[in-house]
């Protein structure tokens, strides 16, 4: 059975190629390096994508057809709605969300800055990039409460129709995204700031830094489509 | 965060410490433990499923007389069902065949069992959340299970939740039962997008040297396909039962008519799902039988390229014949013809896989063993499923079957002949792999026959009824007096259902006496190429020794010319092979 396992079997093809599929032959390990001898594993693959930003491309992609669920929904509504937005209803903050807008916009670039201080290896600046992003995040969701709570008090609600409807759902669907991301951003400055994060293994962090990008960038495509259309 | 640099590590503390029974059992981060559970947890449901079956034939057999054994539950009325539990029995049999039964056994279970050791790894690569998706898909049963319970009864408008009959409570007086169908549905779908995203990055990242992507096995080529079906295809249901759910429980009114709501939507995102979804039952079968027809007929697969690409073929076209399941929904006719073309399109990756099947079988030195005998029955009741979805395919003919039972007769051939006998087929086949003991062959064939014959006699027949207009989802047929006399249909088939049900008894024996006291099982008991034979029966934690097997060829050499042995497996190297054998 030991056999089964050798490392050093099928002659080299041609130049090496690096691809996702493996299709080299293995790699040997390098002569006299850790000097564990032939027997040892063939050097793992070097993944295009480490595992944790993969997985979170994926799960971008779910959230993306969750929402696509939910505007192609909202298209319905709105499409068969003889005016839109319906009369005697409350006009949505426009103006005020478009700040808001910029806010989160501006948290997103503060998280391509933490990207550059992690490629800089310099930690402090990394921690305060990352705070500046959970802090702009966390004004975008509060600047939205108070929207919110003004709407109500005009009273547009969830069962104030299609618009109510529409608008609730989907809004509250993105700022429940928002506030998921936020904690998987604090979560990941808390590491920082604990020291018990290593600029060698930066995975989770990029990864957490991916779904900040996506739910920022998910909230223009719902302004444009909730607010302005 | 090197997913295999994570598995060298993980290597030197395996041999030292032992895990605790929770840690084993219970909260089990090994992709085999897990695998089991979600086998344990799709039989147990299949129990439930399939007595619910039983319940709706005999109602439909023998309408408003006392189902036995049902006195004790239903006591007001001592047996008799009542229109308004008829209607939530054939609701939830079809709601936890499909959520609980179909779907943790071939994605969850043998998804989780098969694909790191078809591809050489030594777990997926995120095994916590792999515990995860299994917890939360238990409470996503639990949570099911429970609107038995509530007052009110439990979901009662059909597995398809049309609105507005499921949006607004007084249409079938079921309160709680329906928030719990949506709720269990909207958990299950996180756990099942834990699980894509698990199963799509080990594909991806984590194959053993040489393994390259068409180096892999048929079925985990299409339990990834799945995966990336799942991954895309639930959040839309997803979408679609949280707006269920919110316009029963907070008053919105995206299905209310009334407040500017439009019914039809929740048809086009269940659909749109919906089909995606019978893929993702059917795929991980076709893969199963792409695997054990090989090993049993002694040959190569009849072309592995064409197999893996219409694989792909039909996971692009689930996404654009969504709306046969609407053509009398009031659709534009021109619509209803771009998608009846596309379904007969789609019709054809299906044709060439079963073609394929074909071609693998013909001249092949065939072993009737329990597993071949399930993958046969797998390839032969699929193709008479698939026919009849051609004929509802078509627009002019679907109009007049559609909403009877040749539609049922057409689910249960797919579902039923093709998920199910694909189900049955892998647990004999990996059961050696999976428990380290080998089944019973006799009581295996006292399984397979009699349920291949009351199979047939099940759901053969609901083709005559349907096309003799008989209704699907009726309280009572007899109340009809145009099918009164196909009624005699209806007593036979419920004869053959209770057949089935008992066929399933000597499986449920073996299976518990193979557990305990099968013969045990050697490490390549059916003399198969793939990586999975090369690990202990049953693998140990992390799956391997040491080392890693290392790939050299593809998954399917059987039978090759000039070759001592009649297979080469995967893990063997080439220098262990006489030059002419080799083909890769
Ligand atoms: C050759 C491929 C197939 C074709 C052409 C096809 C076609 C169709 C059509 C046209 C319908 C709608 C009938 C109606 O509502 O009037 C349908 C329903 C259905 N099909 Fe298929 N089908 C195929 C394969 C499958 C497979 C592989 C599965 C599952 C494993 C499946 C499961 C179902 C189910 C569950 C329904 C009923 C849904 C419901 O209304 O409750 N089909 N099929
Ligand atoms: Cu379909």
């Amino acid at each position: 059975m030991v056999s089964a396992f050798s490392v050093v079997d099928a002659p080299a093809r041609g130049p090496a190629r690096r691809t996702t599929g493996g299709d080299l032959p293995p790699r040997l390990p390098p002569p006299g390096g850790d000097g564990d001898g032939p027997d040892r594993e063939p050097d793992p693959r070097r993944p295009i994508l480490d595992n944790a930003r993969l997985a979170t491309l994926f799960l971008i992609v779910a959230e993306v057809m969750l929402f696509a669920g939910l505007v192609s929904g909202f298209f319905v509504l709105r499409l068969g709605a003889p005016v839109w937005p319906p009369p005697l209803e409350p006009r949505l903050p426009v103006a005020a969300t478009a700040v808001n807008t910029l806010v989160l916009l501006a948290s997103s670039v503060a998280m391509l800055a933490a990207r550059r201080a992690l490629a800089e290896r310099d930690l402090a600046a990394l921690a305060r990039r990352v705070g500046v992003t959970a802090a702009l995040g966390a004004l975008f969701l509060t600047v939205q409460g108070f929207e919110w709570v003004r709407l109500v008090r005009f009273g547009l609600t969830v069962s104030s129709g299609a618009y109510g409807s529409t608008f609730y759902t989907l809004i509250g669907a993105h700022a429940l995204h928002v506030l998921v991301a936020l904690l998987w951003v604090l979560l990941t400055l808390q590491l920082i700031v604990r020291g018990r994060f290593s600029p060698d293994r930066p995975g989770m962090m990029r990864a957490c830094a991916m779904y900040w990008h996506f739910v920022v960038l998910l909230w223009p495509v719902l302004y444009v489509t909730v607010y302005l259309l | 965060m090197s997913a295999v640099s994570a598995a060298y590590v993980d290597t030197e503390h395996a041999e030292h410490h032992e895990l605790g029974f929770l840690r084993t059992y219970v909260f089990s981060t090994d992709h085999k433990m897990i695998a089991r559970q979600f086998l344990f947890l799709g039989l147990f449901m299949m129990i439930l499923g399939g007595l619910l079956a039983l319940v709706i034939r005999w109602q439909l057999a023998w309408p408003e007389t006392a189902v036995p054994g049902l006195g004790w539950i239903l006591t007001e009325t001592e047996g008799i069902l009542e229109p308004s539990t008829y209607n939530m029995a054939f609701t939830m049999h079809a709601t936890i065949m499909i959520f609980f039964v179909v779907m943790p056994i071939l994605a969850g279970a043998f998804g989780n069992f098969l694909i790191p050791l078809m591809i050489g790894a030594r777990d997926m690569a995120f095994p916590f959340l792999n515990m995860l998706s299994f917890w939360v898909a238990a409470l996503a049963g639990v949570l099911m299970l429970a609107g038995f319970f509530v007052p009110g009864g439990h979901a009662a408008a059909g597995w398809t939740s049309y609105a507005p009959l499921s949006s607004v409570t007084e249409y079938t007086g079921v309160n709680w039962g329906q928030n719990l169908w949506c709720i269990s549905l909207f958990v299950l779908g996180i756990s099942s997008m834990m699980g894509a995203i698990n199963y799509i990055t080990t594909v991806v990242n984590m194959r053993a040297p040489g393994m390259t992507l068409f180096r892999m096995p048929l079925v985990v080529w299409s339990l990834f396909i799945t995966a990336i079906l799942l991954l895309l295809a639930l959040p839309v249901l997803t979408s679609g039962v949280a707006m269920l759910l919110f316009d029963r429980m907070l008053g919105t009114s995206w299905f209310r008519p009334s407040g500017g709501g439009e019914p039809l939507l929740w048809q086009h995102l269940f659909w749109y799902f919906g089909h995606p979804e019978v893929y993702i039952l059917i795929l991980p079968a076709m893969g199963i039988g792409s695997e054990i027809l090989p090993v049993f007929a002694r040959k190569p697969i009849f072309g592995y390229h064409a197999m893996a690409f219409s694989m792909i073929a039909i996971a692009f076209l689930s996404w654009i014949v969504y709306g046969h399941h609407m053509f009398v929904s009031g659709m534009n006719p021109t619509l209803g013809l771009s998608f009846m073309i596309t379904t007969m399109i789609i019709a054809v990756p299906s044709a060439i896989k079963t073609f394929n099947w074909l071609g693998t079988l013909w001249g092949g030195r065939i072993r009737f063993t329990v597993p071949m005998l399930n993958a046969l029955a797998f390839v032969s009741m699929f193709v008479i499923g698939g026919l009849s979805g051609i004929f509802m395919a078509s627009t002019p003919v679907d109009i007049f079957i559609q909403d009877t039972y040749f539609i049922v007769a057409h689910i249960h051939y797919v579902v039923f002949g093709g998920s199910i006998f694909g189900a049955f087929a892998a647990i004999y086949y990996w059961f050696p792999k999976m428990f380290g003991r080998m089944t019973n062959p006799a009581l295996g064939h006292l399984h397979f026959w009699p349920t291949f014959v009351f199979f047939n006699m099940t759901f053969f027949p609901m083709h005559i009824l349907g096309v003799g207009g008989h209704m699907r989802r009726i309280y009572n047929p007899t109340q009809y007096e145009m099918l009164q006399p196909l009624q005699w249909w209806n007593v036979l088939i419920t004869i053959g259902a209770i057949g089935l049900g008992l066929a399933q008894i000597p499986f449920v024996i073996n299976f518990f006496w193979s557990l305990f006291a099968g013969r045990k099982a050697p490490v390549n008991p059916w003399n198969a190429t793939t990586l999975e034979w090369s690990a202990p029966s049953p693998p140990p934690h992390l799956n391997w020794g040491p080392r890693l097997p290392t790939v050299h060829r593809g998954p399917y050499e059987y039978s090759v010319p000039g070759s001592s042995e009649d297979f080469l497996p995967q893990w063997e190297p080439s220098s262990a092979v006489p030059a002419g054998a080799r083909r890769h």
